[in-house]
């Protein structure tokens, strides 16, 4: 073999690393597809021709610069920005292949389908209890056994049980932050949705109240499919399995984490985890 | 040279950073490169006196390794860089390693400089080694310009040049055995022979996998372990 052999041998064996690791996300069950998305706020585009393909229970980040429209893009996956004025949408997202645009969808189930959490944790002034109970009671159910079982599962599943069991009738306003976000957590997973959205669930806590959100999250794509917004990079590497790097309205990469994080196909990407100038 | 592959952030304190530890890189890489220079001086001239100086530097080169390593691994942990910054830390402290050796390997050239000279009456001891050194030292060489320049150009070429070297080697290899064969009194000298061109042609192999993991840093290709055996 002579040495030209050789080198295109090398570089042929990397490629298929790549493809084979392609193949594997490709092999994997898609959940939330989004197709030719554009997104306008009046006349200003906010996202232009997004198109992605979310796999099942796995961690998919977003990442980019403030205003890349990466939190727009989260809102669009329940729907939320039908709440804001003049939005303007076209393209479709499909959860587990249908349309969440479509005419015939109700938007209340969607969102029963689609949890999210907010970068503030948002708690009802309410009782621990009540917080995680609130949405079983808005769909009628209000059997006390049941409502017990699916207090403890879900702050069981939001890593908060052993702390919180005995002060369940307190006020979720008197727990710290990092406390009151993995409440909201137990809120959204007490209705059992499919997918759960996270808009910077944790940049408004201590490094230790983050880390402990990350592992929850680690633990949750077990069940759930996972999507968040992080202006972190670090916590976008450390959590998710796929990452999606936007910039100026745009989806300029998506790919593997590790693979976006070690060895970017863009240049863009590149200069933004590397923290050089655009 | 694209020294902007290293520039550029918005830290220029981390620009800095980066950039001294290539600069120191290139340093230790030069000093090397100057040990093997005296080594093989001091093998051909059977200067016992240099070959000692030899000796005595390597202790600059191990330092040099261990500092270098301890600022790569302190980066690390306070930028936690990506990409091309963390795939060029990662080089540096493979390539460190490399250039340590090759550091090693030029002290047991001087070794065996003074074991000649106080062993034997030939002072040509060195034609056997003539075109290997000049060989290894060319690829060392081209191994660490291509680092200093942040540049793939060539390296493809190391390969072919390994291979020569590999040849040469076996042809001083078959040479000294048939030379202590019609001659065993000639055995202590043609193994201090050997064991220097052994050191040469090892030299060769840490340039080629410097030039491996400089391909690394810039394409983030591991062609390691990726060439077929001829054997």
């Amino acid at each position: 073999m002579t040495t030209e052999q050789t080198r295109t041998h090398a570089i042929n064996m990397s490629s298929l690393g790549r493809d084979e690791q392609k193949n594997t996300s490709e092999k994997e069950e898609t959940c939330i597809e989004v197709k030719d998305l554009n997104l306008f706020y009046s006349n200003k585009q906010a996202l232009y021709g997004v198109n992605m393909k979310m796999p099942k229970k796995k961690v998919t980040a977003y990442i980019g610069p403030s205003g890349c429209g990466k939190s727009t893009l989260l809102r669009c996956i329940n729907r939320m920005n039908d709440l804001v004025d003049n939005v303007r949408i076209d393209g479709q997202i499909l959860l587990d292949g249908e349309n969440i645009y479509a005419k015939s969808v109700n938007v209340a189930d969607l969102r029963r389908r689609v949890g999210m959490v907010f970068q503030k944790p948002n708690p009802f002034p309410k009782s621990i209890y009540e917080n995680v109970a609130y949405g079983l009671r808005i769909q009628g159910i209000n059997d006390r056994a049941i409502l017990d079982e699916v207090v403890e599962k879900s702050l069981r599943g939001a890593a908060l049980w052993d702390e919180m069991k005995d002060r369940l009738q307190d006020n979720a306003l008197g727990m710290s932050g990092g406390q009151q976000q993995r409440l909201v957590i137990a809120r959204a997973i007490a209705i059992e949705p499919e997918v759960i959205l996270l808009d910077e669930p944790a940049s408004a806590l201590d490094p230790i109240s983050t880390l402990k959100i990350e592992e929850l999250i680690n633990e949750l794509k077990e069940t759930y499919t996972i999507v968040i917004v992080t202006h972190n990079m670090q916590q976008a590497a450390r959590v998710s399995d796929y990452t999606a790097f936007m910039y100026m309205g745009e989806l300029i990469e998506f790919g593997s984490t590790n693979e976006l994080f070690t060895n970017p196909t863009k240049k863009q990407t590149e200069d933004y985890i590397t923290g050089r100038y655009g | 040279m694209d020294t902007n592959k290293v520039g550029h952030h918005i830290s220029q304190q981390f620009d800095r950073e980066l950039e001294d530890i290539r600069n120191k890189v290139l340093v230790m890489g030069g000093l090397v490169e100057q040990q093997m220079d005296l080594a093989i001086k001091a093998f051909s001239t059977s200067d016992t006196a240099l070959a000692e100086q030899v000796i005595k530097n390597d202790s600059q080169v191990n330092a040099m390794e261990s500092t270098i390593d301890q600022e790569c691994m302190q980066i690390i942990a306070l930028r936690q860089p990506t990409a091309f910054d963390l795939r060029l830390l990662i080089a540096v402290i493979k390539i460190l390693t490399e250039i340590e050796r090759v550091g090693d390997h030029a002290k047991k050239i001087a070794q065996m400089a003074i074991h000649l000279a106080v062993d034997s009456d030939s002072v040509d001891s060195f034609y056997e080694l003539h075109h290997i050194s000049e060989m290894t030292k060319a690829m060392l060489h081209h191994a660490l310009d291509a680092f200093a320049r942040m540049d793939i150009d060539g390296l493809a070429e190391m390969d072919e040049a390994d291979d020569d070297v590999n040849r040469e080697y076996k042809g001083i290899v078959r040479q000294l055995i048939t030379r202590m064969m019609e001659d065993p009194r000639c055995i202590g000298r043609s193994l201090d022979v050997l064991w220097a061109a052994k050191a040469l042609e090892r030299i060769g192999d840490h340039s080629c996998n410097i030039g491996e993991y400089i391909v690394y840093m810039m394409k983030g290709e591991d062609i390691r372990h990726t060439k077929v055996s001829k054997d």
